[in-house]
């Protein structure tokens, strides 16, 4: 796999066998998972000392939102090795989205009137 | 008979059976959650008034939490990288340090849930506590699951090492797939809950 240099390994890489490659890679993506970790309890921080700003409803709720998902996006790409995923996977998962959505807009639409609640 | 594709690679899916598997589970467990999401934010826009999280839960016991988990999750991925490189007495040390946090994680929301309790703050008390209680103990049960299963491959489970290196490897990281997945869900119940 010519992959390994660049993109963190899955049990995939594993599936085809260990080798001194593969170790050296891993020794990378190490770092890798150090950084993130860092990151991750920065942007921890960030969230508690944005919220005692106590700013506005809904600009909180945006800054919150933004933080958590930047968080979830390192958690999910370097620790869930989703940055080098294959196909299927991603499918799986636009799919998982796009119902994943359906069900948080379903109650701003129920709560509005004239549109599609009557 | 054998379980089919454990470490050799289906060539239609390009993954193992397992890989596909968790990912399969996982997609379930977004729709969980997120079916708890979209009623919080029912609840909440329909209420004629709601409370900051912080006016009523522990925020400094909740972000101790959050420091747990986060660190729990790079024990887990470490762990998994230690059985890549071959070794196993690595592999125990960290995946003993993500069970331990995982404890932690479960002790610190002892404490929190006590003090509730103690000051008579129930989920019958109103809609806030009852979202609360029910996020955070559906999250709690997907710890001590994650718990329980990280236990086995720590203990019991790790016999497999020696007999086949890379099937234990691929469900050390399919066992991590779901702990990271536990550390996600917090990471969004913690401002959404505690500190908006």
């Amino acid at each position: 796999m010519s992959d390994h240099a660049t993109t963190p390994m899955t049990s995939d890489h594993a599936a085809t066998g260990m080798t001194s490659d593969h170790a050296v890679d891993i020794d990378k993506h190490v770092r890798i998972y150090i950084s993130v970790f860092v990151a991750l309890m920065v942007l921890t921080i960030v969230t508690v000392t944005v919220s005692r700003f106590h700013l506005p409803v809904p600009l909180a709720v945006t800054v919150a939102l933004i933080v958590a998902t930047i968080k979830g996006t390192l958690v999910a790409c370097y620790f869930m090795h989703l940055i080098s995923e294959k196909k299927l996977i991603y499918a799986v998962l636009a799919l998982t989205a796009a119902f994943f959505v359906a069900l948080l807009v379903l109650p701003v639409v129920t709560v509005h009137d004239g549109f599609w609640i009557h | 008979m054998d379980i089919p594709y454990t470490v050799e690679i289906r060539r239609d899916t390009g993954l193992t059976n397992g890989k596909i598997g968790i990912w399969l589970f996982l997609a379930s467990e977004v729709m969980l959650f997120g079916a708890l999401f979209a009623s919080y934010i029912l609840i909440r826009t329909g209420a004629p008034s709601w409370p900051r999280g912080d006016t009523m839960l522990d925020v400094p016991l909740a972000t101790l939490n959050t420091i747990i988990l986060i660190s729990s999750s790079v024990t887990m991925v470490m762990a998994w990288a230690s059985l890549m490189r071959g070794r196993f007495g690595t592999f125990r040390m960290y995946m003993g340090g993500t069970i331990l946090l995982g404890f932690g994680f479960l002790i610190v929301k002892y404490f929190e849930y006590s003090a509730h309790f103690h000051e008579g703050a129930l989920p019958s008390t109103n809609n806030f506590l009852a979202i609360y209680y029910t996020l955070t103990g559906l999250h709690g049960l997907h710890v001590f699951g994650g718990m329980a299963v990280n236990a086995y491959f720590w203990g019991p489970g790790a016999k497999l090492w020696k007999t086949n290196p890379v099937w234990f490897t691929n469900r050390v990281e399919h066992s991590g797939l779901f702990w990271h997945f536990v550390d996600l869900v917090w990471i969004f119940l913690f401002p959404t809950l505690y500190l908006l």
